[in-house]
């Protein structure tokens, strides 16, 4: 496969005396989905705020595009934040703003775009992401919470980015809103040849889109490689998830729809 | 392509007929695209080594108005196709009433959520008063400690500010009455002045206007975010009455405490008129003392303090009901908030209106 488009080395986060990852080692390849599982505060989130900023590793670097994103700052660092787009878990759309407007904000910071252009571009990532017409005008207050995702998701687009971080898509959706968010990300990843770091509790999702999956345990990536490969693992916990009654259910729609 | 260029790049050349772009077709270059492009029937687009959904938007704009696109790669045409699916559909909105129509209606509906407005109120000071009957019905459903901290919260916190703010006021009385009497070689009914206007009106008002900002806005703060939180449904669902846990220890609190701080408030409110007389007229505390007791009459006591309950009770009730009304989001609970405020002090203001034409026409 290509080339590694993120490279986590070595990385160590905590918070106070709390460890949360140490020594973690981590790759995205251009192109790939990839699915980080993990049981609830083994710091799933807490890995995608880090490699895009938001969170100061203590030791360790983050190498996304080859740059090292702790050691950018000013207008390399905006040039790097373009590149990529972030999907937080309840679509953490501005409240002020409807949906149009909060997905013309990236393309704001474009120099001499018209603003029909803007509004056109904006309309056209609303409708992408698999929102009608009429959504456009709304606020976010006034959308269910697959739509705020979905309006979420426009927002990471607007500016055509080559890595898409996704925390936990498919969470509260009803599994016939979180199927076809599945499809959708598929979809996007094939159309637009995006890069898409996925954090995810979703067996389904698991199946349905990543190409490698990432497991977080012992503070660190315990294994990762395609489902194949996870259900050959012999640690006790990776066990029990891809091997447990849910995961079996998973598996068996999964392969129905194949 | 480990890195963009610095600055991406477009060039566009006109050959025979056709106009020929070459570069990076992105979002960052759509606007450097020459106005030539809107006159060219014919795209030559077999140098462009980068397009984005953007330049894929443009183009199948384009594409829609008749021009011809030529020489895209495989994966541009992919992307193009994609964009085309994915086109919004705009849906007619019905037409937008205009002009004096637009006004009546908005108009009607502000009159009609003000009646709804007053009637939630209503329903509102209702369920109070049925939880205040249960609660002396069955003595065992009513929460005392909630009670006695809501007392705490409202009453007693509020002590400091009160007296310094009546204080203040009171000071302020005797030295602008001081100022006018003198003219009149008055001065003795400074101590008139001071007593009337505090004991009667402005001690309780004063009072209550701060209690509203204090209050009203802790009262939809803390309800407004339990609701946000979906407490109060957990509550319901568990048996438990929000009426009688939330509403009436809040409410009662403010109606036993309101007119504590009222007489408070009277009380320094004399002390900071008397001082100032002294200092500023001369009269000492002992002729204010006996001036006030034989010429003020204790229906002007009467009077101020009645009014406690009543503004406690409006303060309490537009409180809950706003608090009540916040949604599932932030911003409800900082607008609900802020209305509570401005509606309690308004409606306290008014009823005080209402209550001098009362007891003007009464005779106290």
């Amino acid at each position: 496969m290509s080339e590694n488009i993120i490279e986590v080395r070595g990385l160590r986060t905590q918070f106070g005396r709390h460890v949360v990852h140490d020594g973690l080692d981590l790759n995205l390849r251009r192109g790939e989905i990839l699915g980080v599982v993990g049981g609830s505060g083994t710091g799933k989130s807490v890995l995608l705020r880090t490699i895009v900023g938001l969170n100061q590793p203590r030791a360790g670097t983050v190498r996304v595009f080859g740059q090292d994103v702790g050691a950018l700052a000013g207008p390399a660092r905006e040039a790097l934040e373009r590149r990529w787009g972030v999907m937080f878990q309840g679509g953490a759309l501005f409240s002020s703003l409807t949906v149009r407007e909060n997905v013309e904000v990236p393309l704001n910071a474009v120099p001499d775009l018209a603003p029909e252009v803007r509004q056109g571009l904006a309309e056209l990532k609303v409708s992408m992401a698999g929102l009608p017409w009429n959504a456009n005008d709304k606020y976010p207050s006034d959308l269910s919470g697959g739509m705020k995702k979905r309006a979420g998701l426009a927002r990471a687009l607007a500016l055509d980015p080559e890595i898409l971080f996704l925390d936990e898509p498919t969470a509260g959706l009803d599994p016939i809103g979180a199927d076809a968010f599945d499809r959708l990300i598929v979809e996007l990843r094939d159309a637009l040849n995006l890069s898409v770091f996925l954090v995810t509790h979703d067996l389904d999702t698991l199946h349905a889109c990543c190409d490698r999956i990432a497991v977080l345990a012992e503070k660190k990536v315990l294994v990762s490689g395609t489902m194949a490969e996870m259900l050959q693992v012999d640690h006790p916990w990776v066990h029990e998830y891809f091997h447990g009654p849910r995961a079996r259910a998973a598996m068996t729609t999964g392969r129905a729809k194949e | 392509m480990a890195s963009h260029p610095p600055d991406p790049r477009l060039v566009a050349t006109v050959a025979d007929d056709a106009l020929r772009l070459e570069g990076e077709l992105t979002v960052w270059t759509l606007g450097q695209l020459p106005p030539e492009v809107e006159k060219a029937q014919r795209l030559d687009l077999s140098g462009l080594s980068r397009i984005d959904t953007a330049a894929a938007w443009y183009l199948t704009g384009r594409k829609r108005e008749g021009v011809q696109l030529d020489g895209l790669t495989e994966a541009q045409a992919r992307l193009l196709e994609t964009v085309q699916q994915a086109w919004p559909q705009p849906e007619t909105e019905p037409a937008r009433p205009s002009g004096w129509h637009q006004l009546l209606e908005r108009t009607g509906r502000r009159v009609a959520a003000f009646m709804v407005y007053m009637r939630e109120i209503a329903e509102y000071l209702g369920r109070f008063l049925a939880a205040l009957a249960r609660g002396i019905r069955h003595p065992g459903d009513f929460r005392l400690t909630s009670l006695v901290w809501h007392c705490q919260e409202t009453g007693l916190r509020a002590v400091p500010i009160v007296a310094l703010m009546s204080f203040l006021i009171g000071v302020v009385l005797a030295f602008q009455g001081a100022v006018q009497l003198r003219q009149l070689g008055a001065e003795i009914f400074v101590i008139d002045l001071i007593a009337i206007s505090i004991l009667r009106e402005l001690g309780i008002l004063l009072t209550a206007i701060i209690v509203a900002g204090r209050t009203a806005s802790a009262l939809t703060a803390s309800i407004g975010s339990m609701k946000m939180n979906e407490e109060i449904d957990a509550m319901r669902t568990l048996g438990l009455n929000p009426d009688m846990v939330l509403i009436l220890p809040r409410v009662l609190a403010l109606v036993i405490t309101l007119p504590i701080l009222g007489l408070i408030s009277n009380i320094s409110g004399l002390i900071g008129g008397a001082l100032m007389s002294w200092i500023e007229l001369g009269i000492s505390p002992s002729t204010f003392r006996y001036r006030l007791l034989a010429e003020t009459s204790v229906d002007h006591v009467i009077v101020g303090i009645s009014k406690a309950p009543i503004f406690a009770l409006i303060i309490g009730v537009i409180g809950c009901h706003a608090g009540m009304r916040v949604g599932k989001d932030a911003e409800s609970l900082g607008a609900e908030t802020s209305r509570a405020v401005v509606n309690a002090i308004f409606a306290v203001i008014v009823a005080d209106a209402l209550f001098s034409i009362f007891f003007a026409e009464v005779g106290l």
